[in-house]
């Protein structure tokens, strides 16, 4: 067993530590490597934008500890390791100097956010938030402010809102989109959250973008394409992910949007394989909790040696604005179809039905929100 | 009576409490569940909630 190499994880984000979780329910003895740039601290990244709304700090949003999880699941943890390359032929993992062997290789390294480049002098003073250490840094900076900037309308632009207004602070969203979460939510849907959250109290500035970021008071100044200029004190960049794919290609490993795999999780290259926010599955690219669970279960039972594909089901996703509580299943892309649209208010069910009638996605706000089970249930699954 | 919590969302179900808004009745056990019965805040299923001690 000794002479074995492990198998390496990079990556101890939900994906990797669901990974460890159910491979360790069914192979107790194999040995694991878990390899991450940070510091292997476990928490589930889904919860960072509720931290005030549950009155939680990045410390109370941590779940355990590296050492608590290398007790729990039997696992060596190497800490603020920074991966600069794989050797597939070799079945080597590159560190800087070092090389380590491994049997299988999973990639679980995540996304990286989006940074803009935008003119001005106040850069330091704009956060993006995409694991908790980033969250840790953003609420320092927060304590001693009050205003929030955030950049973005998306899902992840929308949920800290929220919850920034729930810890008290002003908030200004600002966005090039007309709408909020474009793409992800039909209008009668996205306008129903953005009415709720402002009545919240949140100002958006839609259909614009942020120019300039210059210091100002010891905060910043935020000079807008509309000619609009906002204060605030501290500015949250939400304006999207994309899938780690750079040492994955160098290293000759097929990549789309994101790392390609089947759906056994399989890469291009024997023995690697990748899941969750960095891997392209079958040619979907979700970056949402449902996903990841279905495929972290799958690869654990291949990695035992019994290969199987994932089967996703319907994949729901819950939007944690608890001003308008909202959950959506978009429909396929191009999918034919015309929405139908019951709104009440700020609650609206909009169901994506084809000429046949059948239900093929759905967005629910407010007192339908409800339904979104029920609603799941109707919806054909991603993979038959 | 036993407590479950969701490991993604960290939701808790206490079989002492059910969960009525579900139709799930006080004192239901959790294996009596039903077994497509998904964590109400984040969506995952019954596979992804651990047993936890009782406080």
């Amino acid at each position: 067993m000794s002479e074995q190499a492990p198998i390496v994880i990079v990556g101890t984000g939900l994906s990797g530590y669901s990974l460890v979780r159910e491979f360790r329910k069914q192979d107790k003895d194999t040995p694991v490597v878990m390899v991450t740039a940070d510091d292997g601290v476990s928490y589930s990244k889904p919860m960072l934008s509720t931290g005030f709304t549950k009155g939680k700090d990045a410390d109370g949003l941590a779940q355990a500890s590296t050492d608590a999880m290398e007790e729990q699941f039997g696992v060596q943890l190497r800490t603020f390791t920074t991966v600069t390359g794989i050797d597939p032929e070799a079945h080597e993992l590159i560190i800087g100097d070092e090389r380590l062997k491994y049997s299988k290789l999973v990639l679980a390294w995540g996304a990286d956010v989006i940074r803009l480049t935008i003119a001005g002098d106040g850069q330091e003073h704009v956060f993006s938030i995409n694991d908790l250490m980033d969250y840790r840094a953003f609420r320092e900076a927060l304590a001693d402010g009050q205003k929030v900037a955030i950049m973005g309308a998306g899902l992840i632009g929308c949920e800290f809102a929220n919850d920034l207004r729930n810890g008290d602070y002003e908030v200004d969203v600002i966005a090039p989109s007309e709408v909020v979460m474009p793409g992800l939510l039909p209008e009668p849907a996205a306008n129903a959250v953005q009415q709720e959250l402002e009545n919240l109290g949140v100002r958006f500035h839609l259909g614009t973008v942020v120019d300039r970021i210059d210091r100002h008071n010891g905060g910043v100044r935020l000079t807008l394409a509309n000619g609009e200029s906002l204060e605030a004190d501290v500015v949250l960049s939400a304006v999207g992910l994309h899938p780690r794919t750079g040492l994955a290609e160098s290293a000759g490993v097929d990549v789309g949007k994101g790392i390609k795999v089947n759906r056994a999780l399989e890469t291009s290259a024997p023995d690697i394989y990748a899941l969750g926010d960095c891997a392209e599955v079958d040619g979907h690219v979700l970056l949402y909790v449902l996903p990841l669970m279905a495929c972290a279960r799958a690869l654990a039972k291949t990695l035992t040696g019994e290969r199987t594909e994932v089967s996703y089901g319907t994949m729901p996703v819950m939007i944690k604005t608890p001003c308008c509580p909202t959950a959506v299943c978009p429909p396929p892309s191009g999918a034919d179809g015309q929405w139908e649209v019951e709104t009440e208010g700020t609650s609206v069910r909009a169901l994506f039905r084809n000429s046949a009638g059948e239900v093929l996605g759905f967005a629910v706000t407010g007192r339908f929100a409800v339904e979104k089970q029920a609603l799941s249930k109707e919806v054909p699954p991603i993979h038959n | 009576m036993k407590k479950w919590q969701c490991v993604v969302c960290g939701l808790i179900y206490d079989e002492a409490e059910g969960w009525p808004e579900d139709g799930i009745e006080p004192g239901t056990k959790w294996e009596d569940v039903p077994e497509d019965w998904v964590c109400p805040d984040c969506g995952v299923g019954k596979e992804d909630f651990e047993m936890i001690e009782i406080g």
